[in-house]
């Protein structure tokens, strides 16, 4: 191995024979490349999304069927590099090393070659059978570049092919060459990027020494290089393989060597310099793209936040203009006559069975289904800002803001999110790059009032404050943020040890947004989150259900009574009975629960009765704490089911209970006592 | 690689429309490894797109619009080319 890495042109030959059975494709590039619409294009809507074992990024797999032939597509997690900084750079070169697909498709930008190629100088070195895809061909060409493929291909050594971003037609030449690949045997030499000339006795004194040591899965000259990257999971692997008086030769050298890991990015970037050197011939023109001239507006330090709040105002405009009737709808028309129909079915039989279904489950997960259209709308905004490339611009125009709370921009358009419902937050901190920032806006998510908190709100303050019900209002929205970037500060010191967060982010170009893949994006998010109501959710309806009902059907003697009854004292803390106690716990399923649990518990009067009720029993002081805990209480349970999905551990779910819990009852009965002394 | 004279800069202090090759990166392990990625390394063209003083910035790199918080480009030194 030494020896060849001596010459100057490094290769190595993979040999790959005919694949028998189903041949397994995987789908490899880095991010804004275009991978999700080929893969869509490809797949159809015959395509499965789950979560790669043990981790919490989206694992995308499908099925086709192109000439006869069948195929297995998996669709990796986009990524820059291969070297393990986060989840994604693991589960793409442990798929690649460890599955050993048939075939790896590599994507790359051809309006930015030589930025995107970098992950396949990585690929290369994995040993794989590689085939390049020049997506985005239109777009290079609209730039003045002129790339020629075969010559690309004769100087990489695997095949390229050409292809334009969004046509379907675009796809026939790729289907070809995977077919040509599969059912015959591969003999591939790429040539492989070398380590820049000062580093190269280094990795020779790092392939001596790791000799006998690598895995038979790994390629030795590529475990050399990443230890020599300082690749925290592949360090970790050698020193409980290797004896320790061998590793301290290796840390050794890596002490005296720290630049390594600039040396090797230079020698890939060389390695890439070379490939178009010879195959683009015509350099990018001067010219000012449309990029430029929208971002002087969508990145200025202040047009760009005026721009972000326009757009922020119309998403907002569109939920109240169509999802908040559409929600009424549902309610009105789908899943009260539902519950209605279904107590018709159900009337001979025991009464027990009539109300666990009609109020415990239609009642529970129905008025969780009810936020749907809502969620739809987030989605396909959220879907819609990224698919364009505004999203990075949004996160630009915030970072400054966002590192108070020890956060960086990309975790503001998630946040924000919250204002409609806390799950689509919760679900769109996917976008944030490192493991620190995901878990922090995750646990901050929730103290963004949701809708269905503000319906809350929105339904007692004016009972309570007449004309400066919308001071209260607004003053409450305030005190939740406030409480948030507090936290924010707090948690980031306490949790994380004030770890500095860097932005570092590509702003992709502008481009006209592919609804296929919105559409995609927002039916699997749709799903998933139906399927959540139908188990965790449905679970918990019960549970409160037969809270509620046992044992003798009456609320007011129920378990649940006796349990506010039980925690009154605390309750008492902020002003409130046994009954406000019961309706903040029954919030746990739907926040707008409470008004409905308020309804039962004063004799079934609902709509402006009940605020009136409500209003000649309790003091100002205790409603202000009672609308304070709602919008501070532990997160609903379709956040927390969420949050346990993107945490992936049960461990930041109790945390964040424990501490809502915690700030919204001190910040309720502060509240409560400080308005008691003013008189309220 | 291309020589340019002038002197050696916090990217940073660098103004739009300024030119420079990057020289250092003091940036630690975890964070170099996320620049290489995205394009920079030593003797890299890097064009400044955007830096208002405050707040991040937002770099051209091997094409490529990169946006840095401003904590990070202070620890990336440059050597400006002279405006003439």
């Amino acid at each position: 191995m030494s020896s060849e890495s001596h010459s100057s042109t490094l290769q190595q030959t993979i040999y790959h024979p005919a694949v028998q059975g189903i041949p397994l494709i995987a789908l490899a590039g880095q991010p804004n490349v275009g991978k999700s619409t080929i893969f869509n294009l490809l797949t159809g809507l015959n395509q499965h999304v789950g979560n790669w074992p043990g981790k919490t990024v989206e694992r995308k797999e499908g099925r086709f069927k192109m000439d006869g032939i069948d195929y297995r597509l998996v669709d990796l997690p986009g990524t820059y590099s291969l070297t393990a900084n986060s989840p994604e750079e693991l589960i793409t070169r442990e798929f690649i090393l460890t599955e050993k697909p048939d075939l790896v498709v590599a994507m790359v930008n051809a309006a930015n070659l030589e930025r995107s190629l970098y992950l396949v100088a990585e690929l290369v070195a994995l040993s794989a059978p590689l085939v390049v895809v020049l997506n985005m061909m239109d777009v290079a060409r609209q730039e003045g570049l002129n790339i020629e493929a075969n010559v690309l291909q004769a100087a990489l050594g695997v095949p390229v092919v050409t292809m334009s971003a969004t046509h379907a037609a675009s796809t026939a030449e790729l289907v070809k060459t995977i077919k040509q690949m599969v059912t015959s045997d591969i003999v591939q030499n790429p040539r492989l990027p070398e380590i820049r000339a000062d580093h190269q006795v280094i990795l020779n004194e790092m392939l001596e020494l790791i000799k006998g040591y690598v895995p038979e899965v790994y390629p030795e000259n590529w475990v050399a290089l990443k230890l020599l990257e300082g690749d925290k999971e592949i360090t970790n692997k050698m020193i409980a393989l290797m004896p320790a008086d061998k590793w301290n030769a290796i840390h050794d050298l890596l002490k005296d060597h720290d630049d390594a890991l600039l040396a090797i990015a230079s020698g890939r970037y060389e390695w890439i310099g070379r490939l178009t050197r010879a195959a683009v011939t015509h350099p990018r023109l001067g010219q000012i793209s449309l990029t430029d001239r929208l971002d002087r507006w969508a990145t200025h330090p202040f047009f760009g936040l005026v721009l972000l709040a326009l757009i922020l105002g119309a998403v907002f405009g569109l939920t109240f203009t169509l999802g908040s009737p559409a929600q009424e709808w549902m309610d009105a028309r789908l899943i009260t006559p539902f519950g209605e129909l279904v107590a018709g079915w159900l009337s001979s039989g025991p009464l027990w069975l009539q109300s666990l279904v009609v109020d415990g489950i239609i009642g529970g997960v129905g008025s969780v289904l009810t936020f749907l259209p809502i969620l739809v709308i987030f989605f396909a905004a959220f879907g819609f800002l990224e698919d364009v490339g505004y999203m990075a611009r949004a996160a630009y125009v915030m970072d400054n803001f966002m590192h108070w709370m020890g956060l960086h921009g990309k975790s503001f358009l998630p946040l924000f999110l919250g204002f409609g419902c806390n799950v689509p937050a919760v679900i769109g901190s996917r976008v944030i790059d490192t493991k620190k920032s995901r878990i922090l806006t995750i646990l901050l998510a929730p103290f963004v009032p949701c809708t269905a908190r503000m319906a809350v709100v929105a339904f007692l303050a004016p009972a309570f404050f007449g004309n400066r019900a919308v001071w209260v209002i607004w003053g409450l929205v305030l005190f939740s943020l406030v409480m948030m970037v507090l936290l924010g500060v707090i948690l980031n010191r306490v949790l994380f040890k004030g770890e500095r967060t860097a932005l570092i982010m590509e702003m992709p170009l502008y481009h006209v947004p592919n609804l296929r893949t919105i559409g995609m994006l927002v039916w699997q998010r749709s799903i998933s989150f139906v399927k959540k109501a139908g188990t965790i959710i449905l679970g918990i309806s019960v549970v409160i259900w037969a809270l509620s009902m046992l044992p003798d059907g009456n609320i007011e003697n129920s378990l649940l009574a006796s349990i506010g009854k039980l925690s009154e004292p605390v309750g008492r803390w902020m002003g409130m009975d046994w009954k406000l106690t019961v309706a903040l716990l029954t919030s746990f399923v739907a926040k707008e629960n409470a008004i409905a649990t308020l309804g039962i518990l004063f004799g079934g009067t609902e709509g402006t009765g009940l605020a009136q009720t409500l209003s000649a029993i309790y003091t100002p002081a205790t409603a202000l704490a009672f609308l304070t805990v709602s919008l501070l209480f532990i997160p609903c349970v379709a956040t927390l089911a969420v949050i346990k999905q993107e945490t992936g551990s049960w461990k930041w779910t109790a945390l964040n209970i424990g501490l809502m819990l915690v700030v919204s009852i001190a910040s309720a009965s502060l509240v409560f006592h400080l308005a008691t002394a003013a008189g309220l | 690689m291309r020589e340019v004279f002038g002197p050696l800069i916090p990217l940073s202090e660098m103004h739009t429309g300024n030119h420079g090759v990057l020289e250092l990166m003091h940036a630690g392990r975890g964070l170099s490894s996320r620049l290489t990625s995205l394009g920079l390394t030593p003797g890299t063209d890097v064009t400044v797109l955007q830096n208002y003083g405050h707040g991040p910035m937002i770099i051209n790199v091997r094409g490529t619009h990169v946006a840095l918080s401003r904590g990070l480009a202070r620890h990336l030194l440059v050597k400006m080319e002279e405006t003439k």
